[in-house]
C-alpha cells in the first residue's frame, strides 16, 4: 500500500545551516522525509546528528533555513503555531531525558495527561500498554534511577509514543541494548510505521539498523560539514558514495 | 454505511459452542472516548471458552484500539479463554503480539502506597535516628582527610581551594554588607532606646561593637552562607551524584572527601572567619551612622568610645565562631549533597537540608560556645 501511492512529503529541510554562535555544525543540508518513511541519519560521532535533530524538534532555532512539516513553515511560526506543531512530534533523547523524579508510569502519562481529556483509568491502560509494547511490563511503579540503562532507553521510547505521535524523532535508539532487545526494537519501529503510518526519524550509528529498518537516508559528513544524500541505505552500502561506504563497512574497502 | 466517526463494539455469542464474537467497527481512535475492556469482560461468563474477533466494519484505528485489545486479551490469558485474532488488521496482531511478546514482571518487594500517617511518622523516626551514625561516619571521613592533608598524601587540587573561596568570599561581599549594616542599624536603635533611660546613650557605641564583633557578625555571616552556600553545594555534589560522577571518582581511587569536600570545607573555615570580621566592621559603621544623624553624639566620642570598648578577646571569640560556623556549613553543605539520591527531587532535598541542617548546628555551636566562653571568663 506505502509503495504503490506517491510518496507525501512530511518533513522537508531546505538550506539549513546549524551550530552554535560562530560556530557551524552542519551547512547546505536539503533533504525531504516522506509520509511512512524511516529516514536515517548517520554520520560519525560530533558530526552534528543530534544538533540536527534539536533543530528538527524545535528546540534549537537553526542558524539559517527552515524546517517545513507537511508545508507548514516551522520556525517561521508563530509560537503557538510551533506548540501544536511540536505536539504532534513523539521525541527521545540520546540520553533518555526520562524525568528523574516520576515514575515510569507517570513519565508514560503525563503527555497523555496534558495533551488529552481521557480519564485516569483510560490513561493506565494505555500506559500499561506502551510499557508492554516496550517489554517493561509490571515495572510502572519504578523511578528511572533504578532501571538498567537498556531499560531507560525502552521507556523514553515508550514516554515518545505515548500520544501515537505523526512523527517520531529517535537519536540513538539502540545504543545500549544487547542484540535480541535492538532488533525487537527495531522491529517495533518498523510495525509502528506499517500499522500506525508514523514517520520516523533516526538518528543513529549502529550499521545492523541503519541497513535493516532504513528506507531512506542522509550522511552528514564531519569534515566538509555538510550532508551527503545517500538514499537507501542498502544501496549506499554498495553503490554509494565512497565516505559512506567506508563508513557502513566499518572502515574496511 | 456505518458511522465512520464513531466506534462501534458488538458482542454475538458465536455459532460455534462456548464462543464469542467480537465485532469492531467505526472509528479507535486515542481520542475517542472508548469503552473499557471491563465491558467485554463481564460479558465473560464461565461457560465461554473462546473470542474471535471481527473487525471488518472498522474505519481508522490507533493505540487506543490497541489498549483496549490489550486489556481484553490479557483477561483472556489470566483465565484460559482462547482468543482467535485472525480477524483483526495484520498491524494490530503483530503490535500485540509484540505487547505479549514479554510477559510482566512481578517484581518482589515492591508496596506502593501505605502512605497513612503511622507508617509516614515511622519513617521519618527511623530516618533520623539512622542520620545520627551517618553524620559521624562522614565527620570521621572529614578528619581523615584533613589528617592526609595535613601529611600531604591528600588528593586535592589546590586550584580548586582558590576557585571555591573566590565563589564563598568575595561574591558573598555584596549580601553581607547589606545585611550587617541594617542589623548594626537595628541594634543602634535597640541600644539607644534603652540607654536613654539611663542617660548613657554614649554607650551605644559599647553594644553595637561587642555585639556586633562577637556574637551577631558571625550569626548572621553563617545564615546568611548557610543559605547562599551551603545549600550551592548540597546542590553541586548531588548533581554530581545523580550522574554518578562520584562513582568515577571511587573507581580511579580519588576519595570524593579528599577533593571535593576538603576544598569546600577549607574555604568555608578560612572566608567565614574574614567575612565575620567585616561584617563586625560594616556594622559598627551602621551604629556610627545612627548615632551621629539621629542621636547626636559626636563622631569622635562614638569612635574613643568604640576603640575603649573593644578588647582582643571580643575578636578572638567571633573569628573562632565564625570558623566554627564555617566547618558547619560546609559540612552540613557537603553531608547532604553526599547523601543525595538519584533524581532531580532529591537534589532539590539535599539543597533544603543542607540549609536546615547547617542552621540548626550553627544554633547549637552558638549556645554551646557563649557558655563555655562564659564559663572561661573570655
Ligand atoms: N551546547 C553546545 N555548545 C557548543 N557546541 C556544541 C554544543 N553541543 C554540541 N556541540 C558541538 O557540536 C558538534 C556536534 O555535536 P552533536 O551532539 O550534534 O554530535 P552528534 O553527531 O550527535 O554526535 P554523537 O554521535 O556523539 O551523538 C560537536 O562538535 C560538539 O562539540
Ligand atoms: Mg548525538
Amino acid at each position: 500500500m506505502l509503495e504503490t501511492t506517491p510518496p507525501i512529503p512530511h518533513i522537508e529541510v531546505r538550506d539549513l545551516s546549524i551550530g552554535y554562535g560562530d560556530f557551524v555544525v552542519q551547512r547546505d543540508l536539503n533533504f525531504v522525509v516522506n509520509q511512512g518513511d524511516i529516514f536515517v541519519i548517520m554520520g560519525g560521532n560530533g558530526c552534528g546528528k543530534t544538533t540536527l535533530m534539536r533543530a528538527l524538534v524545535g528546540l534549537q532555532r537553526p542558524l539559517q533555513g527552515s524546517v517545513l512539516y507537511s508545508g507548514e513553515d516551522f520556525w517561521g511560526a508563530s509560537e503557538e503555531d510551533r506548540q501544536r506543531l511540536k505536539q504532534r512530534l513523539g521525541v527521545l533523547f540520546q540520553s533518555g531525558a526520562l524525568w528523574s523524579s516520576l515514575t515510569l508510569a507517570d513519565n508514560v502519562a503525563l503527555p497523555i495527561a496534558e495533551y488529552t481529556d481521557l480519564p485516569q483509568a483510560r490513561i493506565d491502560e494505555i500506559v500499561a500498554f506502551k510499557l508492554a509494547l516496550v517489554g517493561l511490563a509490571g515495572f510502572e511503579d519504578f523511578y528511572p534511577s533504578e532501571l538498567s540503562g537498556g531499560m531507560k532507553k525502552r521507556a523514553s521510547l515508550a514516554r515518545a509514543m505515548a500520544l501515537d505521535p505523526d512523527i517520531l524523532v529517535i537519536d540513538e535508539p539502540s545504543s545500549g541494548l544487547d542484540p535480541l532487545t535492538a532488533k525487537r526494537l527495531d522491529e517495533l519501529i518498523v510495525e509502528l510505521r506499517d500499522s500506525l503510518g508514523t514517520t520516523i526519524v533516526v538518528v543513529t550509528h549502529e550499521l545492523a539498523s541503519i541497513l535493516s529498518i532504513g528506507n531512506n537516508s542522509v550522511y552528514l559528513d564531519a569534515e566538509t560539514h555538510t550532508m551527503i544524500p545517500t538514499g537507501n541505505p542498502q544501496d549506499a552500502l554498495n553503490s554509494g558514495h565512497p565516505k559512506v561506504r567506508h563508513f557502513l563497512k566499518r572502515g574496511a574497502a | 454505511m456505518p458511522n465512520d466517526t464513531q466506534w462501534q463494539l458488538d458482542l454475538r455469542p458465536a455459532n460455534i459452542e462456548d464462543g464469542l464474537d467480537i465485532i469492531l467497527g467505526g472509528r479507535w481512535c486515542i481520542d475517542a472516548s472508548l469503552p473499557s475492556p471491563c465491558v467485554v469482560l463481564d460479558a465473560l461468563d464461565d461457560h465461554i471458552h473462546s473470542l474471535r474477533f471481527d473487525a471488518a466494519g472498522l474505519s481508522d484505528w490507533d493505540s487506543g484500539l490497541l489498549t483496549f485489545l490489550g486489556g481484553v486479551l490479557k483477561a483472556c490469558a489470566q483465565r484460559n479463554i482462547t482468543a482467535d485474532t485472525s480477524g483483526l488488521p495484520s498491524g494490530a496482531q503483530r503490535l500485540l503480539a509484540m505487547a505479549m511478546a514479554i510477559p510482566e514482571q512481578k517484581v518482589a518487594g515492591r508496596d506502593k502506597g501505605r502512605r497513612d500517617m503511622f507508617s509516614l511518622v515511622g519513617a521519618a523516626t527511623l530516618e533520623f535516628f539512622r542520620d545520627g551514625p551517618q553524620m559521624l561516619r562522614f565527620l570521621g571521613e572529614i578528619t581523615q582527610s584533613l589528617l592526609r592533608l595535613l601529611a600531604g598524601r591528600a588528593r586535592f587540587r589546590a586550584r580548586d581551594l582558590w576557585l571555591e573561596i573566590e565563589e564563598v568570599g568575595p561574591r558573598a561581599l555584596p549580601i553581607v554588607s547589606v545585611i550587617s549594616f541594617l542589623v548594626g542599624l537595628i541594634l543602634a536603635y535597640l541600644g539607644a532606646d534603652q540607654l536613654r533611660l539611663v542617660g548613657a546613650q554614649v554607650f551605644i557605641a559599647d553594644l553595637v561593637s561587642i555585639g556586633m564583633v562577637r556574637e551577631v557578625g558571625a550569626l548572621m555571616t553563617g545564615i546568611i552562607i548557610a543559605g547562599r552556600t551551603g545549600a550551592a553545594f548540597a546542590a553541586q555534589l548531588g548533581t554530581m551524584q545523580v550522574n554518578e560522577e562520584m562513582d568515577a571518582y571511587k573507581t580511579l581511587g580519588i576519595p570524593p572527601v579528599d577533593f571535593l569536600v576538603l576544598p569546600r570545607m577549607l574555604a568555608l573555615m578560612l572566608m567565614v572567619p574574614l567575612l565575620t570580621l567585616y561584617a563586625g566592621f560594616i556594622g559598627i559603621l551602621a551604629g556610627l551612622v545612627v548615632s551621629v544623624t539621629i542621636f547626636n553624639i559626636g563622631a569622635f566620642e562614638y569612635y574613643t568610645e568604640t576603640l575603649r570598648a573593644l578588647e582582643f578577646k571580643h575578636f578572638l571569640v567571633g573569628l573562632s565562631k565564625g570558623t566554627v560556623y564555617g566547618a558547619m556549613i560546609a559540612f552540613a553543605g557537603c553531608l547532604r549533597g553526599m547523601q543525595c539520591g538519584r533524581s532531580a527531587e532529591a537534589v532539590g532535598r539535599a539543597a533544603t537540608s543542607a540549609v536546615v541542617t547547617a542552621i540548626l548546628l550553627i544554633t547549637i555551636a552558638a549556645s554551646i560556645m557563649t557558655i563555655v566562653y562564659y564559663q572561661l571568663g573570655i
